[in-house]
């Protein structure tokens, strides 16, 4: 779990160009990390390569906040 | 790469949208080749990933343009001719449907997404083609950006693939008008890549494997291998060429059954 969210963290800090600390549980990647609707595809497609998983289109839309994607990765695994 | 093959030349990449975009292949083989590039993008999200991209292949030419106005693609080429009078070449790397119509029967298609759809994804190579031509006075290149789907059914391309079998059709139609004129006309038909685009088609993961388990080169193919054959087609290496779709997708269009060594695949 704590691996999987480490390695979340790192893409959605270099992707985003935030600061780690920012990169909290219910941090929302369009509402408080400044994200737009383009990064949070290209997030997506980031979390397959690095995860080798597919996360399907509606799946995605779910993924709002970093909490989101670690809870949905650690799951698909 | 190859040494200056493109040098002099001018042109403009239209359809780039981050570094997993073909166009950002061709566009690496361009310049590397020589080529004074200018970018054109839609909508400010995507100016924030082009910027940066231009400026890493030194280009500081980075337009608006909105292909489904005719206004705006009349002041993107009005432009270039102010800053370069000619032009070269141009890669046209654009297409678009509502992702909810990739997915599902074509059938099922409505007239809205159909002409959207033809508008954005076929009609826009004619309208920039015919703008670009009248820059092209010592002869051209043109190049679009077709798939395998446009010649054969292929799972979830649907109106996409209608869309570019009449864009493959466009390329002769252009190829015969512009000949004269020593432009040439020609597209290229990618092997499924993923990229922000390929994002919007179902099962793009299971499309992936079965043509990296059953072309005959047993791979996918790269965006910098696209670009090694967009630089053939947009330098003088090809100007014996033109109304060609020319498959760079590992071979996999001649291939008629999944190859016997190919594992069994269930869908994830």
């Amino acid at each position: 779990m704590s691996d999987v969210a480490d390695r979340v963290r790192k893409i959605v800090v270099e992707h985003l160009g935030v600061e780690e600390e920012k990169v909290t549980e219910n941090a929302s990647f369009i509402d408080d990390l400044g994200a737009d609707s383009l990064d949070t595809v290209e997030l997506v497609m980031a979390f397959e390569e690095e995860f080798g998983i597919e996360i399907p289109d509606d799946a995605a839309e779910t993924i709002q906040s970093f909490g989101d994607a670690v809870k949905f990765i650690s799951e698909a695994q | 790469m190859s040494s200056q093959l493109m040098q002099g030349k001018r042109g403009l990449i239209m359809g780039l949208a981050n570094d997993k975009s073909i166009a950002w292949g061709i566009a690496k083989a361009l310049a590397d080749a020589g080529a004074e590039l200018a970018f054109s993008y839609q909508g400010e999200a995507l100016l924030k990933r082009v910027g940066p991209l231009a400026e890493q292949l030194g280009s500081d030419t980075v337009l608006p343009c909105d292909v489904s106005d005719m206004d705006s693609v009349d002041a993107l080429f009005a432009e270039l001719e102010k800053k370069w009078g000619k032009m070269d070449f141009i890669v046209h790397a654009i297409g678009f449907s509502d992702k909810n119509e990739l997915r599902g029967r074509y059938v099922d298609t409505t007239r809205e997404n159909f002409l959207m759809t033809m508008d954005i994804s076929v009609y826009s190579f004619t309208a920039v083609v015919q703008r670009a031509a009248k820059m092209m006075t010592d002869g051209g290149s043109c190049l679009t950006l077709t798939y395998y789907g446009a010649e054969r059914v292929m799972p979830h391309y649907n109106v996409m693939g209608v869309a570019k079998a009449g864009l493959e059709a466009s390329v002769r139609y252009l190829a015969e008008d512009l000949g004269k004129d020593r432009i040439r006309v020609n597209a290229i038909s990618a092997g499924p890549i993923k990229t922000l685009a390929a994002s919007g088609i179902g099962d793009f993961r299971y499309i992936l494997k079965w043509n990296e388990y059953n072309s005959p080169l047993r791979k996918n193919v790269s965006i910098d291998e696209v670009g090694g054959s967009a630089l053939y087609l947009l330098s003088d290496l090809s100007t014996g060429v033109t109304g060609e779709t020319h498959h760079v997708d590992a071979g996999y269009h001649v291939v008629g059954m999944k190859a016997v060594d190919a594992p069994d695949m269930n869908k994830e």
